[in-house]
């Protein structure tokens, strides 16, 4: 049994829940169409599983990059799909996850670090180094000015209350355990991540 | 999500309330559909406006913004009168039998014990009675007065349906209809599943909105049922994580709490956590809470902390306030009580509330360190960009620092959905420019502070000198070497009680059920042992095989706690332990294996049989669910409906003339800001703000797709007000609240229609958020300068929500 069906018709089927695989099995499979050529780009790409950064739905993906993984070639994404293997998404993005790859790839990404002095009106490209040295000395010195060991009440509560911290929800796991244990230890209470708002 | 996105296949019945997932969420809705299409669900939604997830709906009811509360009270009020709960699972599975202290009152829109001058509750009478014997005092009969049944048949019988209708604006008839419907789920077998999103947390009383929902569903026998639950679908990708990992102003991770200021005792403040069961045999599961609390402390401090010192218990800051939420650090900062700031990957100045305040509270800033992938207007609040940020530069000296960080595409890790799912991701790309990941960027900051310490010395230098830092690059600790710390390991050999070692130190954990109170176990985050063992990264696995067709792919990622796909799961099985009905069938008991078993991972002691009569919630001391909150809530142990701080209608009907409980009794409110509350005369329209599914929050407009799909900014207008206003579709309006001002193109639509309140007719207007002065797509108002600085009473979650404008011809 042959039916006709184009690629587009082929993963609608998949994304209505039927499982794309025993369809092929059928020798239900796609006709070769125009989408075939992006396919032999795909074939030449490295593929990454990863999961959308918006909602929380957690969409799966796959990244599409260029380059062989040499020393000297740097990966450049340049296509992002959704993962048709994932129980939740099977494949689908929304408008949103549509566009990841404008994301990645925004005119509003950073790429520096910068710094704007006080009253100035404009940005200045500053090394690592001098960022990250001028801050921990901003931290350091807010912080031996106004810790508290003990409070009027000579309880002792050991926090740091002029110096607040917004953690990233949109951040891995990994980043906000490690960020915890680094704000938190400094002694800061002022510390809340968007579940707040 | 007590449950999860596939599991919405299995509801009979979908209550769609305070979300609108079809545009926020919208390939978990395509779960909605699935139930409609083939399980012959329902799906009911309950909005102010017309939403898409409304536009396939069978059915739906008009609510005006912030009254969730009158017509859930409504309905449980319908569900007790009629008779209509789930008998068997109310008397053994909810506290409904159990006896509350005499007292306990409600008069006059207030709980006993409430203090005017400090706006909060004494709630030593919000209890249960204890018995002689040290357990509860129960009535199994449900009739004495003083039981949590009736209780709460007495608290809602005021919310009649005319009552409701008044309040709320839906019409009797609509009431009644939906009301109906919801009852039919009481039956054993069939289930509602309520979905809900920020459109029930951004009010004065959203944590008790969601505990109304919570309650509906104890008296449907709805929780730890497939297609059943309440379900947060939340915001963020890693929202769910980062509430997990305790990011928060009052938590450690995993949901311990930090000290305040009182608790100076080490075991006093263990005791009070430690809960032990209030009814004979029950679990009461936080029984363990210093085994998790100690492997913490192993985890931060190692061999620093020992018995000797409590653990390191004084090394961790104390809190002197009950929550330095970020509107108290707004009004401190505002002040001038904050020196310096950090937002990574956070947009204040977009996302809190009344901006102008944000700016001014920014503005005093000495350091401002924004980590972000994008520029954010955060980063920029000091640079003048007309109308849409109108400030001199020259007046503002916060010292500004923007560090570039990697986005998703760009680093390994584990993100936690809604369902609760730890999914990894790999790096597929390296970060543009001299970009960083945020874990390396926290540790060349703590190495460089650690350093200043050590050279110079300084106040309280112990937690820095001797916290755990052994990754193999310490300015560059890698993603798996941290997933490695929070889920855990032995210190030393893990032995069973007949010496037989179980665990060999250094090894990974397997569950939390290992650790020890004693400092033989170090684990980061407890309700996340488990997630990467000695048999690897469970996280990444990737097998979505369902092989009781149930939609529950255990191999799929990694769930907390301990991979369990539905909380609460042991209550979908009735006393016997059998399925309360064929096609409800998910765990169960197995007498000849003497096991729960099933389709997911029992959320229960696995052995234990139902004859030993252990209740399935059990990380409650009675084991039960509770109808009754007790002292878990700040303003009340019942939900009760008050209006929104700024309301367009002047007091609370089940209230009239009670001025105390016209909004939330126990909710904070500073000074400046109640002066700065608008008066209905002057702002008549009730407003609220929501997403649009093409676009997340402040990020997308950075995206040339989404930017060039919904370019511009605009605000939603009933024709009705369109009319009274004197404007046409396309128009510029202007939109003011008592704080400021936004002007945007008007959409006027069918989706909004006027509501009689009373013998008012209330006006709703929609504003969309997504728009602010850096981005690819058109300069926007941060529609933020609008909104009150007021919270709920108990997490302090801005009101968004709830607000009153003026629209008028910009």
């Amino acid at each position: 049994m042959a039916i006709n069906v184009t690629r587009r018709q082929f993963f609608k089927l998949g994304g209505a829940g039927l499982a794309s695989s025993s369809l092929a099995m059928m020798g239900f499979a796609p006709e070769p169409a125009e989408a075939s050529i992006r396919q032999f780009k795909l074939t030449h790409a490295k593929e990454t599983r990863n999961t959308c950064t918006y909602c929380s739905v957690g969409c799966g993906i796959l990244i599409y990059s260029k380059g062989d993984g040499s020393k000297n070639v740097e990966q450049n994404v340049f296509h992002i799909e959704g993962d048709p293997d994932h129980p939740v998404s099977r494949g689908s993005l929304c408008p949103k996850g549509a566009g990841l790859l404008d994301f990645v790839h925004s005119k509003g990404r950073l790429a520096y670090p910068q710094v704007r002095e006080a009253g100035s009106d404009e940005w200045k490209r500053i090394s690592w180094d001098e960022a990250l040295g001028r801050i921990a000395r901003h931290m350091k010195d807010d912080r031996d000015a106004n810790f508290v060991q003990r409070n009027a009440q000579g309880q002792t509560v050991n926090h740091w209350t002029t110096t607040g911290f917004l953690a990233a929800s949109g951040s891995s796991n990994e980043a906000g355990y490690i960020t915890h244990k680094v704000v938190r230890n400094l002694g800061m209470v002022a510390f809340d991540n968007q579940a707040r708002v | 999500m007590t449950n999860h996105w596939v599991d919405i296949r299995n509801a009979n019945l979908i209550l769609s309330m305070g979300g609108n997932s079809a545009e926020a969420h919208p390939v978990g809705f395509r779960w909605v559909t699935e139930a409609i299409e083939h399980n012959h669900a329902e799906l009911i939604t309950i909005d102010p406006r017309f939403t898409r997830t409304g536009a396939v709906a069978q059915d739906k009811a008009f609510i005006r913004t912030g009254t969730d509360i009158a017509f859930l009270g409504g309905l449980i009020s319908y569900l007790i009168e009629t008779d209509q709960i789930q008998r068997e699972y109310v008397l053994n599975y909810t506290d409904a039998a159990l006896i509350v202290r005499p007292d306990y009152g409600f008069e006059d829109g207030l709980f006993s014990g409430y203090d005017e001058s400090t706006r909060s509750y004494d709630k030593q009478s919000w209890m249960y009675e204890m018995g002689d014997d040290g357990f509860v005092r129960r009535d199994e009969s449900l009739s004495d007065p003083r039981c949590v049944y009736q209780l709460l048949r007495e608290h809602y019988s005021r919310y009649t349906p005319d009552m409701v209708s008044s309040i709320s604006g839906i019409p009797v008839e609509t009431i009644q209809r939906i009301w109906k419907k919801i009852a039919a789920m009481a039956v054993p077998d069939k289930t509602m599943t309520i979905l809900y999103a920020l459109g029930w947390t951004q009010h004065s009383i959203g944590s008790q909105i969601i505990r109304t929902a919570a309650m509906v569903q104890l008296l449907l026998g709805n929780m730890g049922m497939p297609g059943g639950g309440v379900n947060a679908l939340r915001g963020h990708s890693n929202i769910q994580g980062l509430t997990d990992l305790g990011l928060l102003s009052q938590l450690l991770p995993g949901y311990m709490t930090l000290a305040n200021a009182k608790e100076q005792e080490y075991r006093a403040y263990i005791d009070k956590r430690i809960k032990q069961p209030t009814v004979e045999g029950q679990v009461s599961y936080w029984k363990n809470y210093e085994k998790f609390h100690v492997s913490l402390m192993k985890s931060w401090f190692g061999e620093a902390a020992n018995e000797g010192n409590n653990w390191c218990f004084d090394w961790l800051p104390k809190l002197e306030r009950p929550l330095y939420d970020i509107l108290d650090t707004f009004e401190r900062m505002s002040k001038g009580e904050l020196n310096g700031y950090f937002c990574q990957g956070f947009n204040p100045l977009a996302s809190f509330p009344d901006r102008a305040k944000v700016t001014r509270a920014l503005a005093s800033l000495k350091y401002l360190v924004v980590m972000d992938p994008l520029n954010t207007e955060t980063s920029e609040f000091w640079k003048n960009y007309g109308e849409y940020n109108d400030v001199d530069p020259s007046q503002i000296d916060t010292e500004v620092f923007r560090l570039p960080t990697c986005c998703f595409a760009e680093d390994d890790g584990s993100i936690v959905n809604s369902a609760r799912w730890l999914q990894w991701h790999w790096a597929a790309a390296p970060p543009p420019g001299d970009a960083r990941p945020d874990t390396r960027i926290m540790g060349e900051l703590f190495l460089k502070l650690k350093q200043l310490y050590l050279d110079e010395g300084g106040v309280f230098p112990d937690p820095i000198l001797n916290l755990t830092w052994d990754y193999k690059i310490p300015a560059e600790p890698k993603a798996e070497e941290l997933a490695r710390e929070y889920n855990g390991r032995a210190l030393e050999d893990l032995t069973d009680e007949q010496g037989n070692v179980t665990r060999r130190a250094g090894d990974q954990l397997a569950g939390f059920a290992e650790l020890t109170n004693d400092g033989r176990t170090a684990a980061g985050c407890w309700i996340f042992t488990g997630c990467w063992t000695e048999d690897g990264n469970q996280m990444a696995n990737r097998d979505n095989s369902d092989p009781y067709g149930t939609g529950n792919t255990l191999g799929w990622a990694w769930a907390w706690p301990m991979n369990r796909r539905i909380l609460y799961n042991r209550a979908s099985a009735d006393l016997q332990g059998r399925p309360w009905g064929a096609n409800k069938a998910f765990i169960w008991w197995d007498g000849k294996q003497g096991a729960w078993v099933g389709a997911d991972v029992p959320d229960f002691p696995t052995n234990s049989p139902p004859s030993q009569g252990q209740m399935p919630f059990i990380m409650q001391p009675e084991g039960v669910g509770h109808l009754f909150a007790g002292q878990s809530m700040v303003d009340g142990p019942f939900p009760e409906h008050y209006e929104p701080f700024e309301s367009p209608v002047p007091q609370n009907l089940l209230h009239p003339g009670k001025e105390k409980a016209r909004n939330n009794p126990a909710a904070r409110i500073f000074d400046e800001d109640r002066e700065a509350l608008g008066k209905p005369e002057e702002f008549p329209h009730a407003a609220t703000t929501y997403r649009l599914t093409e676009h997340f929050h402040f990020w997308t407009k950075h995206a040339e797709l989404n930017a060039i799909v919904q370019p511009q900014q605009f605000v939603e207008i009933g024709e009705a007000l369109a009319g009274e206003i004197g404007i046409v579709a396309g128009d510029w309006v202007k939109v003011s609240s008592n704080r400021g001002f936004i002007k945007a193109v008007a959409v006027v639509t069918k989706r909004l229609r006027p509501m009689m309140i009373g013998d008012k007719q209330v006006h709703h207007v929609g504003i969309p958020l997504h728009w602010g002065f850096t981005g690819v797509a058109k300069k926007g108002y941060l529609v933020n300068a609008l909104t009150p600085f007021v919270g709920d009473a108990n997490t302090q979650t801005p009101e968004y929500k709830s607000f009153t404008v003026r629209v008028e011809k910009a």
